[in-house]
């Protein structure tokens, strides 16, 4: 089954995705910033990764950009979970390679939904 | 799949509780002459984080509110708007809002928003007003924008629709649009799951290689492809741009609907497949596979196999939910660090005991040195591991500061005083039980110094010290202990007004004697309060009693020191837990007791001349200047009449409730930390026992209540409480 890693440094929407994911039969890894992400992506490849925009320590836009620095992450889908009001951080975090993202507030459907579309 | 989100709930309240914390504490620390950048940003982050969870766990009310807040934070995060003191204000004003509404929800019940509602209109208020307010309209147009354009469009396609059944898109896309994860196939077979939700309705795809360059000049990682896709369904467009959304912005695509008599351009087909060959013949096999790798030349097939794999995901069965726990449970944080230690602890244990385990199967009297050092180790691994587990619900004790720099400011706006807050120590640990019942005596004390303590400003400047107070959060630990002081740099008590108003209260008498401490200590008497004037922050007389009753029931105790015109230090001195209590082991009769050693005074011997009878059995004795009632246990919990004489009995002075009880003792045995057991739980209250513990030897030892202890007597025969005191 794939295997996804889930960044957020929000514990409520973590466990959220975490749980849907992995009731849906996926595998999950979390993190709760783009450095601790960085890190556990360097030991264990995944074949998709959802993260957050804001967060401390190391946020979004900068993990996605140092992510598409690792070969193993060239292709690899990334999706942004961001809210509508940030239109600007679209479009940055696509400049940072991001692969699509996942508009706020979203419920688990529409995160399965929108996994699959990328997935295999 | 539906998933209950309740379940998460408790997860969101108590982060969103610690967000709006940060925003607070972060609000508070802001400099509005030198803004700090990050602060910005964590109080955005944090408001950030409630809008979204509260969108996703459907609490539409929240995160409506917060958006608001949210939008304000990031114009000024972003530079197009100065905060000032009103912003931080309302921020504040905010915070308090969200919280309430917050533990509105988190007891079930429906919030009341016409706060929120004020609230909110302020800040919209704000946002409309001075620049900065494109973002707004942006932000709040932006999610109309979309659907609107997609209006327009499907009108001025929509003509041809009554004959037409598909759409061609032509989709080129940007070289490196593999480099962002967008793998083409992925979106095609997107397309085909579209079109097959209609009857007969299917997809074709038309690869163009004509930008393909030599092989010397390809790039591996870059997609040289376009593609012409048929749609043979009545889709609808905004389906096919949302599949298209996160690559319309570097990518072209065109969309063009398919008249009814519309056929495949077979000629440009067959171009197509010629250029295919003719490029072919100049790259290897090698090189094609490679590239089939990375690059969708076999789309079409990929598609046609795929999607069945899909629906698996769908069919698969929900896991049997966990039962959502509803009821509010608290959970604790703890750092991986502690964990570690303790693993590592145990690790420890373990060898240890596998040590002393072969040890026992083969012992020999001449291995009774080793078998000695093993269970030293034992009792050191033991002592460690206890230590580390206690530690788990140590918090620092900056939880029970952190909401004093915003009582502070506002009770000295409220009071019209200049006061500077200094914490320090805030790292000190505190057991989390203590830490939650020490909140409130805290915030007594606190506010009691800023009324009562400091001066006006201009009483300040008068006497010549600075117009600004101060008051110090102090907190370390102390043999065992935690002392946490609340300083201010104010007048002092006034022990002439203290003194005259016990008198008026009937506390002493006119003609007794006091020193300067038992004058100060007159203030934790219930009923008694200094204030002239009873004002909104403190002064109703209910306080400190109720504080010094507070600390007492954590075990522990509280007193003031002054010094006129210097300012005043009240010292809270507390256990670190509850779960453990130094004891001192003493021996009477036949049963085992523990006094809790911070309520030892001190251990003497009785002499002959220091006893008093004053009625019947009950007798005094003179202690330095005071009188101090005798107890033998026996008497107390019905275990058999004392046999001793009095003469020359060891007696352990002890002090609860702020007076002093002799108890007579047999012996005196070790102090140790003692687990306590609750008698309440395993049996039933027992009066003047706190609680038992289990000894070494396996035995239970009663743990002495020593405040209940000094009631007891008088409930008893209330004539003896003849306490010359």
């Amino acid at each position: 089954m794939a295997t996804i890693l889930a960044v957020d440094d929000s514990a409520s929407m973590r466990q959220m995705v975490a749980f849907t994911l992995k009731g849906a039969g996926y595998d999950v890894q979390e993190a709760c910033d783009g450095s601790e992400a960085l890190d556990i992506a360097k030991q264990q490849k995944f074949d998709l990764v959802l993260s957050d925009v804001n967060m401390p320590v190391m946020d979004g836009i900068e993990f996605v950009t140092e992510l598409r620095k690792l070969n193993e992450y060239k292709f690899v889908p990334v999706l942004m979970l961001t809210t509508e009001s940030a239109g600007d951080k679209k479009m940055e975090g696509k400049k940072a390679g991001a692969t699509g993202w996942i508009i706020k507030p979203f419920n688990p459907d529409q995160l399965l939904n929108t996994i699959k579309k990328v997935l295999g | 799949m539906s998933i209950d989100l309740s379940q998460f709930h408790q997860v969101f309240f108590e982060e969103s509780f610690e967000g709006l914390d940060i925003m607070e504490s972060s609000l508070l620390a802001l400099d509005l002459t030198e803004v700090d950048a990050e602060t910005i940003n964590t109080i955005f982050r944090a408001a950030h984080s409630i809008k979204g969870g509260a969108g996703t766990f459907g609490f539409q009310q929240i995160s409506g509110f917060t958006h608001v807040v949210e939008t304000l934070l990031d114009e000024i995060r972003s530079g197009e708007r100065e905060i000032n003191k009103a912003h931080v204000d309302l921020f504040l004003e905010c915070v308090d809002c969200l919280r309430g509404l917050m533990s509105d929800l988190q007891a079930g019940s429906e919030p009341d928003m016409t706060q929120a509602d004020d609230l909110k209109q302020q800040v919209e208020g704000i946002l409309a007003n001075e620049g900065g307010s494109e973002l707004t309209a942006d932000a709040s147009s932006g999610a109309l924008k979309e659907p609107g354009l997609t209006d327009e469009k499907n009108q001025g396609l929509a003509s041809g629709k009554d004959d037409a059944k598909g759409w061609k898109i032509e989709f080129i896309p940007c070289e490196d649009v593999l480099c962002t994860g967008n793998e083409p196939y992925r979106m095609f077979r997107e397309l085909q799951e579209l079109a097959e939700t209609e009857e007969g309705g299917k997809i074709e795809v038309i690869s163009h290689l004509e930008k393909l360059p030599k092989f010397s000049e390809m790039h591996p990682e870059m997609c040289y492809l376009s593609w012409t896709i048929y749609i043979y369904a009545d889709t609808e467009l905004s389906d096919m741009e949302e599949i298209f959304e996160w690559v319309v912005d570097d990518c072209e695509i065109r969309y063009e609907r398919l008249s009814g008599s519309t056929q495949i351009d077979d000629v440009s087909n067959v171009e197509v497949i010629a250029d295919i060959e003719t490029e072919a013949e100049a790259i290897s096999a090698e090189v094609v596979n490679k590239e089939a790798e990375n690059s969708p030349a076999i789309v079409a097939e990929v598609i046609v196999e795929k999607p069945s794999e899909n629906k698996k995901i769908d069919q698969k069965p929900t896991p049997a939910k966990s039962k959502a726990k509803s009821t509010e449970n608290t959970s604790i944080r703890v750092s991986i660090d502690k964990i570690d230690g303790l693993i590592n602890m145990v690790g420890e244990l373990v060898i240890t005991q596998s040590m002393l385990g072969q040890l026992g199967q083969e012992f020999t009297m001449d291995r009774v040195l080793r078998l000695q050092e093993g269970l030293s180790q034992l009792e050191q691994n033991t002592r460690e591991l206890q230590e580390s587990v206690m530690k788990i619900r140590m918090l620092p004790i900056s939880f029970a500061f952190s909401r004093f720099p915003r009582l502070v400011r506002d009770l000295s706006k409220q009071l019209d005083k200049e006061v500077d807050l200094v914490m320090l120590g805030e790292n000190t640990e505190l057991d989390k039980t203590v830490m939650e019942k020490i909140g409130d005596p805290l915030v007594h004390l606190v506010r009691n110094s800023l009324d009562h303590g400091l001066e006006s400003s201009e009483d300040r400047l008068a006497n010549g010290k600075s117009s600004n107070g101060t008051i110090t959060l102090n907190a370390y630990h102390h043999g065992g202990n935690i002392v946490i002081e609340v300083k201010d740099d104010g007048a002092g008590l006034n022990k002439d007004r203290i003194l005259s108003k016990a008198i008026e209260k009937g506390l002493v008498q006119q003609d007794e004697m006091l020193s300067d401490s038992q004058i100060y200590d007159l203030i934790f008497q219930a009923g008694f309060s200094t204030a002239d004037v009873v004002s909104d922050v403190s002064g109703r007389g209910v306080g400190m009693d109720v504080v010094r009753r507070n600390i007492a029931e954590l075990n522990g105790s509280i007193e003031v020191t002054s010094n006129p015109g210097v300012g005043s230090v009240f010292s809270i001195r507390l256990p670190l837990t509850l779960a453990i209590l130094d004891g001192q082991l003493v021996k009477v009769g036949n049963e085992v007791y523990i006094f809790p050693l911070v309520s030892i005074v001190e251990s003497i011997q009785l002499e002959k001349h220091m006893l008093n009878n004053i009625t019947g059995s009950q007798y005094v004795m003179q202690l330095r200047d005071d009188y101090i009632p005798i107890i033998c246990l026996q008497d107390v919990f019905n275990t058999g009449a004392n046999t001793k004489d009095l003469e020359g009995a060891m007696l352990v002075v002890v002090e609860g409730d702020n007076e002093k009880l002799g108890i007579v003792v047999d012996e005196l045995l070790g102090q140790q930390q003692v687990v306590i057991k609750s008698l309440e739980q395993n049996y039933q209250k027992v009066d003047s026992i706190s609680g038992a513990t289990i000894l070494g030897d396996g035995t239970v030892a009663l743990i002495v209540d020593v405040s209940g202890l000094n009631n007891k007597p008088s409930d008893k025969n209330p004539d003896d409480q003849t306490q010359a005191a």
